[in-house]
């Protein structure tokens, strides 16, 4: 179908010192009724968006993290995360929520949401979206 | 070339509400389309009719509802930022029991859909922000 596009959405900050991370959220949440083909980015402190056992009670912010493993469920099943963004803040992959969608064309199996890609595949990542928004 | 904006940042403490201003008006020059531009973030700012800067400073709503008047240009302001915001039209007030309404003329409330229905539409989507 002609005005299906690729949807790329870019996350650079930090999830609660700015709205940015949660305002890019609900667009995403929104978008995936469009039926694009869309795809998430995690790089710079956008990595922290993903990280597990967040606990917000003490800011009185609202915890969204969970929303994450929900997108599965909107087909949003790729999570592009930046290794050297992790590396670089003394995170790995054991510091992220397990996220997982279920493939509808391999007989519904479970399989992870978040692609670690280096900094030089996230470059081409981005050049092969027709529309980038960055958060 | 059809050209879709964001705006993403609030009016005068950020550049980014004039430099898209000054890009649409040199893309209509240039004979391009912009169809739409929209606000998000803190770029709902830029709607508010109440906005009364000193009489030496540029109107920076003022400029984009006369822009949007002149061209045509649909100027769409995120409904769920912006009641987060303080900005309701008049619907929105009533439906929310608030004694008033402060969206400019030009401008209209709506959702995020009309964000994503811009990037299919459009040969390019241009981001003014962080």
């Amino acid at each position: 179908m002609s005005d299906t596009k690729k949807f790329l959405y870019v996350n650079r900050k930090a999830p609660y010192g700015t709205i940015y991370a949660l305002e890019s959220l609900e667009v995403v949440l929104i978008g995936a009724a469009f039926e694009q083909d869309v795809s998430l980015a995690f790089l710079d402190d956008g990595v922290f968006q993903l990280t597990k056992g967040q606990k917000t009670d003490g800011i009185g912010i609202k915890n969204f993290s969970p929303t994450f493993r929900a997108l599965g469920d909107y087909e949003v099943t790729k999570l592009y995360v930046e290794k050297e963004s992790l590396e670089e803040r003394g995170l790995t992959e054991d510091d992220l929520q397990e996220i997982m969608y279920e493939d509808e064309d391999d007989d519904w199996e479970e399989k992870p949401s978040i692609r670690l890609v280096s900094r030089a595949e996230m470059a081409d990542v981005m050049a092969d979206q027709d529309v980038v928004l960055s958060f | 070339m059809k050209i879709g904006v964001v705006v993403s940042e609030g009016p005068y403490t950020h550049q980014a509400a004039d430099t898209a201003y000054h890009f649409v008006k040199a893309a209509l020059d240039g004979g391009h389309e912009v169809p739409r531009v929209f606000f998000y973030h803190d770029g709902v700012n830029v709607s508010s009719r109440l906005t009364v800067p000193p009489q030496d400073e540029r109107h920076i709503q003022n400029n984009w509802s006369n822009l949007a008047k002149e061209h045509d240009i649909d100027l769409v302001v995120c409904i769920a930022a912006a009641q987060r915001r303080g900005l309701l039209d008049e619907n929105e007030a009533n439906r929310q029991g608030k004694d008033a309404n402060n969206i400019a003329e030009g401008f209209r409330i709506s959702g995020l859909g009309q964000l994503i229905e811009m990037g299919i539409q459009t040969d390019r989507l241009v981001t003014f922000g962080d």
